[in-house]
């Protein structure tokens, strides 16, 4: 099977959807690049050049370049999807979903509700989150967990470039708005990705490592430093089960519930703020359905409540590093040093 | 005889480049029988016995339990009493440098990979291995499989023959669009293949519904059949499992299809959490779940297998053998009972449906010996 880029991968769903279906739209700041104007057509696929050679392919009619106004072409992605297209907006940094709150929140997540399930909101928004990319605190947070909040939205966070075709595939064909989350650091990641199309089901975790000590549910790039730990802890006769929730709204509450029970130590590792994230909502799951299971306290590996710090070498201490997860591990198993 | 002979980590299939030795079942010093399963070894895809390749006595073992080494790298070293340890020890540093140069060498080589070809507006996806100038081999999986479930027959076939394990229509790499679904239209597509690659007779290798393939072409095509040899093979009796056939259809979650794929083998630890990953993902492809549906409904309409070539077999022109495992949940191995005495039954009391791969050494010496009498 052919190696591909998560880059790559996301470019490649978008393109095939695109030629699958006519009303799909993409949309978003620089997305092509020059689109409309005198000069270079296509100069920039997007600020980390994912949707390079869309405009070239598809032509001005689905491959919008919107103005710097969040709230403007968010609005008009979530209106455009009301009446009947299916647009991709790429709202460049999650950071930025601020400015368009109403759109997301008050709108597109309430439209099924408010018409009594009349009207259904195919919108996917595309976007980047997580620290150490060196952008500083208005351009690293997470998020993810902001929106997994709301009823009436889907939340995806792929964490390897097989996952992020298939999962922006499913979010594409969904009657329902979806924030697609893409971690930053990670376009440049390589694995197996099939040239066919295919789609992963929402609410399905991957079990990504089986092991009988312990169980680290992690979420987006942090599955990839669990997986990493996992190998090196069985190295050291500890091995662990590795859980990748996929989709945090919906979420895929059995997978997470058994593995927690099997093996009775838990660590999640989130890389947003402390406070209100995935870790403490997978956690107080676990103690509310699972805690008879538990034999030690759960451990949570996340950033520290701060904002992610400008300073290298203190963005690298701010990110939940591998280190913390195998000490977390190795406290939750009693098996030290 | 004062050779020294090496047992070193197999190659199970083209995606393994490393594996584990789980354990070991025999100890230094013992005496060792080709054949004999001496070791258990785990890949990210799959967990098996591992079969000694060579008889002697195990002089020296290089790799503990639970250690991953490279494919290639040296496990054992099998050599008679006549052979003093100083020359053990030696051969062993020898093989080892080299074996690091060779690794270094091969990292950037790339092994064979699976290619395409165009047959009656269809994709078919083959992996051809060897070039030996005798009468090719062609291997044909059974229903939901593809060509990757012959990763323990194809390399040691290769060695005598060209192979090719093709994907059928709606599996693996190959077109999911199925067209024709009964045996009868996959079989018009593997003559279809045969034609394309210009190859006039094959030895046939059909494992459950591509066992029923092979005897299909055996039946009616005996000119372009060398001999057929027929793994669990479809068409020798009515019964078919549903509850796998269904359940590999309807299961979407690991925890659902891990139990269905454990009824494929007679020991379920086989089936490894990667393998079931794998299924999984090409059970996500576009038009699988369609392709899967309309096989079934063509091949087991009613829950019966729609073929039955019983009573053509002892009028078949061509050599034909049967090899079923009888622990088999699938496919009953009582389909083996009561053939014309001209076919050549063999069966295993320790193995299930998936017996390529729970008997690999000696399915592949049954094909190969079947293969030379040509």
């Amino acid at each position: 099977m052919a190696k591909k880029s998560y880059r790559q991968a996301i470019s490649e769903a978008l393109s095939q959807e695109m030629e699958r279906d006519p009303t799909i739209v993409i949309m978003g700041e620089d997305i092509a690049g020059g689109a409309g104007a005198e000069g270079e057509q296509d100069a920039w696929g997007g600020p980390l050049g994912v949707t390079k050679g869309l405009y070239t392919k598809f032509g001005p009619d689905r491959v919008l370049d919107t103005p710097i106004t969040e709230s403007g072409f968010i609005g008009a992605a979530v209106g455009a999807a009301a009446s009947g297209l299916r647009p991709v907006a790429e709202l460049m940094f999650v950071d930025f979903m601020g400015v368009c709150f109403d759109q997301i929140f008050n709108q597109a997540a309430k439209f099924k509700y408010m018409f009594g399930g009349k009207a259904k909101t195919p919108v996917v928004i595309r976007t980047m989150y997580g620290a150490g990319f060196r952008a500083a605190s208005q351009h690293s947070q997470c998020l993810y967990n902001v929106f997994t909040h709301i009823p009436g939205l889907k939340v995806a966070l792929p964490s390897n470039p097989y996952e992020a075709k298939g999962l922006l595939i499913q979010a594409i064909r969904d009657d329902d708005p979806v924030i697609f989350f893409e971690h930053k650091a990670m376009y440049d990641m390589e694995g197996e990705v099939p040239d066919e199309t295919y789609a992963i089901p929402f609410g399905q975790a991957n079990v990504t490592r089986e092991g009988d000590d312990a169980t680290i549910i992690a979420f987006g790039r942090m599955v990839n430093f669990a997986n990493t730990v996992a190998d090196k802890l069985s190295k050291d006769g500890i091995t662990c089960t590795v859980v990748d929730p996929r989709t945090t709204s919906p979420l895929d509450t059995e997978t997470i519930l058994e593995t927690a029970a099997e093996t009775g130590r838990v660590v999640v590792v989130d890389e947003a703020h402390p406070r209100c994230n995935m870790a403490t909502d997978v956690s107080a799951l676990i103690c509310q359905e699972a805690f008879d299971k538990l034999k030690a306290p759960i451990k949570m590996v996340t950033a520290p409540h701060a904002p992610v710090p400008f300073s290298a070498a203190l963005e690298d201490l701010y990110i939940p590093s591998m280190d913390k997860i195998e000490a977390a591990v190795r406290s939750v198993t009693g098996k030290s040093h | 005889m004062s050779e020294i002979q090496t047992i070193v980590m197999p190659k199970w299939g083209l995606a393994m480049q490393e594996g584990m030795l789980a354990a070991w079942h025999v100890e230094e010093g013992a005496t060792v029988s080709k054949g004999q399963e001496i070791a258990d070894i785990e890949t990210s895809k799959i967990a098996n016995a591992f079969e000694s390749p060579v008889s002697g006595k195990l002089r020296r073992i290089l790799v503990t339990g639970g250690e991953t080494v490279p494919v290639g790298a040296l496990l054992g070293v099998v050599a008679d009493d006549s052979v003093s340890d100083a020359e053990i020890s030696s051969f062993v540093d020898d093989f080892q440098a080299k074996f690091a140069e060779q690794l270094a060498a091969s990292a950037s080589e790339k092994g064979p990979e699976p290619e395409t070809v165009e047959v009656a507006g269809q994709r078919i996806r083959y992996l051809q291995i060897g070039d030996g100038a005798g009468t090719p081999i062609v291997l044909i999986h059974g229903y939901g499989g593809d060509l990757n479930n012959f990763l323990f027959n194809q390399p040691a076939l290769a060695e005598k023959h060209t192979t090719y394990a093709i994907d059928l229509p709606g599996h693996g790499g190959s077109t999911k669009d199925v067209g024709e679904a009964d045996i009868a239209g996959q079989a018009k597509t593997v003559l279809g293949f045969l034609d394309a690659k210009g190859i006039q007779k094959a030895h046939l290798v059909g494992h459950s519904m591509g066992g029923g393939v092979s005897l299909y072409l055996a039946t009616h095509h005996p000119d372009r059949v060398a001999s057929a040899t027929l793994l669990a093979p479809a068409g020798l009796g009515p019964d078919i499992s549903m509850e796998y056939i269904n359940g590999f259809i309807e299961a979407s979650r690991r925890k659902k299809l891990e139990p269905i794929l454990q009824m494929l083998v007679a020991k379920p630890e086989m089936v490894t959490g990667d393998m079931v990953e794998d299924v999984l993902k090409f059970k996500r492809l576009d038009g699988v779940d369609a392709a899967l549906k309309k096989v079934r409904d063509a091949v087991f309409a009613g829950g019966k297998q729609a073929l039955s070539l019983r009573d053509q077999l002892g009028s078949v022109k061509v050599p034909v053998q049967v090899i079923w495992g009888t622990q088999d949940k699938i496919v009953p191995a009582k389909h083996s009972e009561g053939l014309p005495g001209s076919v050549k039954v063999t069966t295993f009391d320790d193995a299930g449906h998936l017996i390529h791969m729970e008997k690999a050494a000696e399915v592949n010496q049954a094909i190969l010996a079947f293969a030379a009498a040509d």
